[in-house]
């Protein structure tokens, strides 16, 4: 009699676990399709929001090429306050190099990092900047972020879209506190102050860098 | 199909008598994280209110087919199965609301709730039925987290529907106080949440106290029929 219990206890167990083992397949081969189903437009809705971004700092007549595939992975670069790797778009119009859109932070916001997205054309002048992301104080120094500006008609930050490097001299780089030529809003200087060091530096390294990073080849 | 009778009393289980926030006191995890203001307690519930459709369904169709032992674990692999593919379907299909409501979808996965009614009441009962359950439970989820949250931003911040511009951007905030009132910053932590949620329960309760005092003096109505308890 034992025998038999144990062989029914033994074949219930088996039994279960065969249907545990359909529904796991069942419902991993839905998760699956589900998957491969939605790729297409996930992925597609992913390049959209990174265009929006783009489009913010460089205008799309300004460039004829699938900005997004033609990338050069970074390694980390501390000049660009970056401390972990991150990726360059090389904007080119006609074949020839016309800018280049990349990443940098800058360390030393008033609350933690600010990144930013910089392009710069290849005669050296800004094209735009952007925030990206912050943790500045609300209401004081997130005016640096289009969206919390409240001068909606000229944003703070576009007034480096157009400043260049080749007038040598960095005056108008700097905030207006510090002798140079960019507006701040009273009571929140270590915001600007830090933004504007940031893309001056990454501008600066970016005309640097130039001719190495269009000469790279396309990152996998 | 489904009666009169039956309908009545899956709704109202589903939106007073077994309220999910303040009578079964579940998924109080992200009840508190989320509350912070109304619009952000609505988009979770009506986030919920899909998946436990769906689950309840689901579940309800394949009830005859899952051996009772392994009931839990067959319950869970369905539920987050069904949250991760409402998940991708919201991203890939209709973007911009999955911007809004995307990050309270992963918060549904680990809400007691959904199993809760799964187990409770998609287990014994046909589809229909256990959809609208799941409806309506989210219904009362939604009443009640509105309430929580625009109670809590209404004494913490002295507005109403904040971050109602992330929803639709042409609509701002209503600031109900006047701008310098100090705010109460009690009110926005997660202690806040749980005293005004005690403060819910205790409403809940004395109106049915007195409800119940008024029934006694009358002679007895007819009793309705039994929930799901």
């Amino acid at each position: 009699m034992s025998t038999a219990k144990e062989f029914t206890a033994s074949s219930m167990a088996l039994r279960t676990a065969a249907i545990l083992f359909i529904f796991v397949i069942v419902f991993t081969g839905l998760l699956s399709g589900a998957y491969l189903w939605t790729k297409p437009a996930i992925e597609a809705s992913a390049t959209e929001e990174k265009m929006k971004l783009v489009d913010e700092v460089l205008p799309r007549g300004e460039y004829d090429n699938a900005l997004l595939d033609d990338a050069v992975t970074l390694p980390a670069t501390p000049e660009l306050g970056l401390s972990e790797p991150s990726k360059v778009y090389r904007a080119r119009r006609n074949g020839q190099p016309a800018a280049l859109v990349f990443e940098a932070v800058a360390p030393d916001g008033y609350a933690g990092k600010i990144r930013l997205i910089v392009a710069l054309r290849t005669d050296g002048q800004v094209a735009g900047v952007r925030v990206t992301q912050h943790k500045e104080t609300p209401g004081l120094g997130d005016y640096i972020e289009v969206k919390k500006d409240k001068n909606k008609a000229r944003p703070w930050i576009t007034q480096f879209t157009g400043l260049a490097l080749t007038d040598g001299s960095d005056k108008e780089w700097k905030v207006k506190k510090d002798g140079g030529l960019i507006d701040y809003h009273a009571g929140a200087t270590v915001t600007p102050r830090a933004v504007a060091k940031a893309v001056t530096k990454a501008a600066r390294w970016a005309d640097a860098h130039r001719d190495a990073l269009f000469g790279e080849g396309v990152a996998q | 199909m489904i009666s009169r009778d039956e309908f009545k009393t899956i709704a109202g289980n589903g939106i007073w008598k077994q309220n999910t926030s303040i009578v079964q006191i579940l998924g109080l995890c992200p009840l508190l994280a989320v509350t912070t203001n109304a619009v952000n307690g609505v988009m979770l519930s009506l986030a919920t209110i899909v998946v436990m459709a769906l689950s309840g369904v689901a579940i309800a169709s394949l009830r005859n087919l899952i051996p009772h032992e392994i009931r839990i674990p067959v319950f869970i692999l369905i539920v987050a199965a069904l949250v991760t593919v409402v998940d991708l379907l919201f991203n890939a299909n209709l973007h911009e609301l999955y911007l809004v409501l995307g990050i309270f979808i992963p918060l549904i996965v680990t809400n007691c709730i959904v199993l809760a009614r799964v187990e409770a009441f998609a287990a014994k009962n046909p589809p229909l039925q256990s959809t609208l359950d799941g409806v309506f439970m989210g219904v009362g989820m939604l009443w009640t987290l509105a309430l929580l949250g625009g109670l809590r931003e209404l004494l913490g911040n002295g507005t109403l529907f904040g971050g109602i511009d992330m929803v639709f951007p042409s609509l701002h905030p209503i600031q109900v106080l006047p701008e310098s009132y100090p705010g109460f910053l009690l009110a926005l932590l997660p202690p806040g949440a749980f005293i005004l949620l005690g403060c819910l329960i205790a409403w809940k309760n004395w109106i049915e106290a007195r409800a119940a005092a008024r029934a006694q003096q009358k002679p007895p109505a007819p009793v309705s029929a039994a929930g799901c308890h």
